[in-house]
């Protein structure tokens, strides 16, 4: 039962601190409580005994995405005075909260075929072997490095000085 | 009753939610990026949780969700980038003052 502990644990935290970044006035502090949204999403995928996955989220999202961020919000820090909502906000709520009802309707009345058995630990030689091995994922690993370098050679065409 | 495949959906809608929130209602360009990648966690949560369920050694939702990640730091970087140059022309990173394609 640690297991569950844990899972309320860290589904508690992690709805918290995604709150907290739509609520927050300061962007900075919204983009410091989405770090720990992340941490907590890392730490939901290890109860869901996936290990690879995990560790990806540490390096990409915390280590990476959020620094991206970060420097975002200091390159473009004078003009701001934070982020308020605009007058979509009431309209946004509505929407978000029949988001919310219409998917957990759909869950709670779809019978998902649950299998028991065990997951595969350490899944790193697993999913390896799914990604480049045969019958798998190898021309969609291949587009998404063709994608990101089109991503940087963009980013940076787009931020040149002329 | 222990925690199943239906806590995790909940908890990941629960996340986009936000994320859908905040993605619609903010005036920061900035912070409408960080309630994007609120939502593109919450279904990384939804699919590793799927393929932990339903097909524990396929592991075909790993699979997705790396995918997801590799799309989602493009996407920041790209997104990053636009609002610079937007910022750099026209001094702002509200989305609202950003209309010069609905004219």
């Amino acid at each position: 039962m640690a297991l569950d502990f844990a899972f309320w644990l860290l589904a508690i935290v992690s709805v918290a601190a995604a709150l907290a970044v739509v609520l927050l006035r300061d962007v900075f502090r919204a983009a410091l409580a989405l770090v720990l949204c992340f941490i907590m999403v890392a730490g939901l995928y290890v109860t869901l005994s996936a290990d690879f996955l995990a560790a990806v989220q540490i390096l990409v999202y915390v280590g990476a995405i959020s620094i991206l961020l970060i420097l975002g919000i200091m390159l473009t820090r004078d003009v701001q005075r934070g982020s308020l909502s605009n007058k979509l906000r009431f309209p946004a709520l509505l929407v978000a909260l029949l988001f919310i009802g219409t998917t957990i309707f759909a869950v709670f009345n779809t019978p998902w075929g649950v299998s028991a058995g065990a997951p595969v630990e350490p899944t790193t030689a697993t999913l390896a072997g799914r990604l480049f091995g045969e019958n798998g994922y190898i021309l969609t690993v291949e587009i998404a490095a063709v994608l990101l370098l089109a991503a940087i050679i963009g980013a940076i065409v787009l931020v040149r000085e002329k | 009753m222990s925690v199943g495949l239906e806590h995790y959906l909940v908890l990941s809608a629960v996340l986009f939610a936000i994320g859908l929130y905040g993605a619609l209602s903010k005036r920061n360009t900035i912070a409408i990026l960080l309630c994007i990648e609120i939502m593109l966690n919450a279904v990384n949560i939804a699919l590793v949780a799927f393929s932990r369920y339903v097909a524990p050694e396929m592991l075909t939702g790993h699979v997705f969700a790396i995918f997801i990640m590799a799309v989602a730091a493009a996407e920041a970087a790209v997104g990053l980038a636009i609002i610079m140059a937007i910022y750099r022309r026209k001094g702002t990173v509200d989305p609202t003052d950003i209309d010069s394609m609905k004219r």
